[in-house]
Parts: C-alpha cells; sequence; structure tokens
C-alpha cells in the first residue's frame, strides 16, 4: 500500500509528465489559452489515462513480454513479443479513444459536450502514449502500482495545464516585448515553473 | 519547379521553423537534449520517419479514405518508428538506451503528423520527400542547437569529448548542473524563439 502511494504522489510531483518529461507538449501549449478549456483537456488527459495504461499492463504482461505467452501453452515461452509494442500500443489507445468518446456521448451528455472536442486530439497526445512506454520501461510490478501511476501522471499534466492556463489569462495583462509574446514567454514561464517543481525533488513517504 | 522545390527545403530552416514556429514536436525535441550525441541521433530518427512516411502517405492519398486517415497514418508511422527503434538498438544500443521512451513517442511526434495531414495529403510524393527533409533538418537544427549549449554549459564536453580546459576548473569555473536539468531545455527554447521573433518582426504575435 504504502508503494502505491509513494508511486502516486511521485507521478504527480516529481516525475511530472510536463516538466520532467515534457510529455504532451503540443496540447499543452496549444489549449492552454483560458482556464476553462484547459480544466477539460486535463480531465479528458486524466481519464483516457487512467483507462489505457492499466489495459495496456495487461497487454503488456499477458502478450507482448518475452514469456508472457507462457500461459497458452509452455512451448510459447520462449517467444517474445515485445518490438510490436509500440504499434499496440497506439492502436489500444485510438481505439480506446473512440469507446470513451462513444461512451461519454451515450451515458453523459453533460461530460460530452465538456470534453467532447477534446476526446479525438487525445490519440495523438504524446503523454498518453508515454505514460504507457514508462510503465513498460519502469516495471511496474502490479496493476495497483500502474494504476496508481497513471492516475498520478493524469493529475500532473492536469495541475500543468491549468496553472499554466490561469498564467497566461493574467500575463494578457501585463507588458511583455513584443517578439517574446505569446509562445516564447509559455516556454520561459514553463521553465520557471519546473524549477519551482523541482523543489518536491526527493520526497519519499 | 526547382525555385518551388527549394523552398520546401529551406523555408521550414527559418521562417516556418517546425519548432519555433509551427510549434509541432515539442516533447522530444526538449527531452533528448541534455547531451549533444543523443540529440544528432533523435534528428536523424525523426528526419528518417518523416521523409518516409511523408513519401508513403503521399503515395497512398487517393486510396487512404479520409474518415480512417488518422489510423491508417498512425499504423505507417508506428512501423517506421519500430524500424527505427530495431535499427538504434542493433547498432547504438548506447544511445538508444539514453533516448529511452522518446524513440517510441516519434509516433506521436506532432511532426509527423503535422506534416502528413498538412502536406503530404495532398501534394505529389516528390514534393512531399522534399517538405519532409526539409522539416526534419529544420527539426534538427533547433534540437542541435540546444544541445550544444546544454551540453557544452552544463557538463563542460561536446560529444563526450572534455571541451572546457581543465585550468578553469583550476580557477573555480564550474559546470552549471542546472543546464542540464529539464527546466533550462524550456527557457533555451524560449531565448531562441525570442532571438529568432525579434530578427523577424512578422513572427510575433500580438
Amino acid at each position: 500500500m504504502q508503494e502505491i502511494i509513494n508511486i502516486f504522489v511521485k507521478s504527480i510531483f516529481v516525475d511530472n509528465m510536463i516538466f520532467a518529461f515534457f510529455l504532451g507538449m503540443c496540447s499543452y501549449l496549444a489549449v492552454s489559452k483560458t482556464v476553462k478549456t484547459s480544466i477539460g483537456l486535463g480531465l479528458a488527459v486524466v481519464f483516457v489515462l487512467l483507462i489505457t495504461v492499466p489495459v495496456n499492463y495487461l497487454i503488456d504482461n499477458f502478450l507482448l513480454k518475452e514469456g508472457a505467452l507462457a500461459w497458452i501453452s509452455p512451448k510459447l515461452a520462449t517467444i517474445d513479443l515485445s518490438y510490436l509494442s509500440f504499434i499496440i500500443f497506439i492502436a489500444v489507445i485510438a481505439a480506446m479513444v473512440q469507446l470513451v468518446e462513444m461512451f461519454v456521448e451515450k451515458t453523459s451528455p453533460v461530460l460530452y459536450a465538456q470534453l467532447g472536442i477534446f476526446l479525438p486530439l487525445i490519440a495523438v497526445n504524446c503523454a498518453i502514449l508515454g505514460a504507457s512506454l514508462f510503465m513498460q520501461e519502469r516495471q511496474y510490478s502490479n496493476i495497483g502500482e500502474v494504476t496508481a501511476f497513471a492516475l498520478g501522471s493524469g493529475i500532473g499534466w492536469f495541475l500543468a495545464i491549468v496553472g499554466i492556463a490561469a498564467i497566461r489569462e493574467k500575463l494578457r495583462y501585463s507588458q511583455i516585448p513584443a517578439p517574446l509574446k505569446g509562445l516564447g514567454i509559455t516556454f520561459i514561464i514553463t521553465g520557471l515553473m519546473a524549477i519551482a517543481f523541482m523543489s518536491f525533488l526527493g520526497i519519499k513517504l | 519547379m526547382a525555385d518551388i522545390n527549394f523552398k520546401l527545403i529551406k523555408n521550414p530552416l527559418s521562417k516556418e521553423n517546425p519548432i519555433t514556429v509551427q510549434v509541432l514536436g515539442i516533447c522530444s525535441a526538449l527531452a533528448v537534449t541534455a547531451k549533444l550525441e543523443p540529440a544528432v541521433v533523435m534528428s536523424l530518427s525523426v528526419i528518417a520517419v518523416v521523409v518516409l512516411s511523408n513519401l508513403i502517405v503521399s503515395l497512398l492519398r487517393k486510396t487512404i479514405p479520409s474518415r480512417i486517415r488518422i489510423i491508417v497514418q498512425l499504423v505507417i508511422v508506428s512501423l517506421l518508428v519500430i524500424l527505427v527503434d530495431q535499427v538504434l538498438k542493433a547498432f547504438v544500443y548506447e544511445v538508444s538506451k539514453q533516448l529511452s521512451v522518446f524513440v517510441g513517442l516519434i509516433i506521436t511526434n506532432c511532426i509527423v503528423m503535422g506534416r502528413l495531414e498538412a502536406f503530404a495529403m495532398s501534394n505529389k510524393p516528390f514534393d512531399s520527400v522534399l517538405d519532409g527533409i526539409g522539416n526534419g533538418l529544420g527539426y534538427s537544427v533547433i534540437l542541435i542547437t540546444v544541445g550544444f549549449i546544454r551540453e557544452l554549459f552544463g557538463s563542460g564536453t561536446l560529444w563526450g569529448y572534455p571541451i572546457i580546459p581543465q585550468s578553469f576548473y583550476e580557477m573555480g569555473y564550474q559546470n552549471n548542473s542546472l543546464m542540464i536539468m529539464p527546466p533550462m531545455a524550456l527557457i533555451i527554447v524560449g531565448i531562441i524563439i525570442w532571438i529568432q521573433r525579434s530578427r523577424n518582426k512578422d513572427l510575433c504575435e500580438n
């Protein structure tokens, strides 16, 4: 249990998707102009991460890893399909995003109206694929840890995009040198936020 | 004709740079630039993927139904990335370990998808290849610049060889270890954008 909480906190603050690994920067820069839309995108990312990462974990463990096929028959234990992981992961993500979109549309029209336009964007958000690949690389030991990692990364991404959106709303009234306006200042402020997040380095529960 | 083709390569290097102007492919650009060598390897991989995927999609552009084009593009790109990943693992294993997940992330690198959507789907194969080369190079220029600055000031080396003489360290010079941390990558790119836009006024945003 303690390990799970540790992974959760660590993936929000220390291994933050944006500030430590720059994942999902494209949508982070494009959709962070107002707080409201950024909350929508942030929620959609948390949602999709929470579904795709555990699913990919199961696929990786029971189909792709070296020896993962042993549960079908011991003869298959030598097969290593891990080179297929990129294409399988992206297919799972694209399919999951479609499913989630249809499910949300049917069950909760309010949520759909909020997330609707962002969901298709998410299939090509590198934070999602990145989380699955990190999950594979870091070799978490069970599904609980993987879920904690997925939720934590999602929340970390959410915090980052809402934070920068709030700052950018205020920035509109400040005097910035013309060439630095827009993209340039956003980069520099993200850098400063990343330095602030570095102060969480080494937190361990 | 030759004149137009030349532009396809030249524009992405400056006025239409994929990173600083089109804002595509930022994620990997920042994450692999702590050292020069991974930055160069990453650039080469991205050039290969962009050029080949542009070519393939452009050849298939009349047969891909527009409703499922994203999926088709993703499949083509992920196949190419698997190839690149296997080649890197076979020939430069050390660097491929350093790049870790970022090779896989070329799949969702917005540069690749963005150029496929914006150019290859509506242009001839030859032009698409040129566009791929141009954008790949534009990406590389920024990556290599950032990698150069960060390795030189962060570790005092270039490509792993020490550049800053020992006597400097004896006089009290120290490597700026903040440079190899993630935040400085963002700030350096921000400064590059600043320099580029102040030299090129029509790129400024209002």
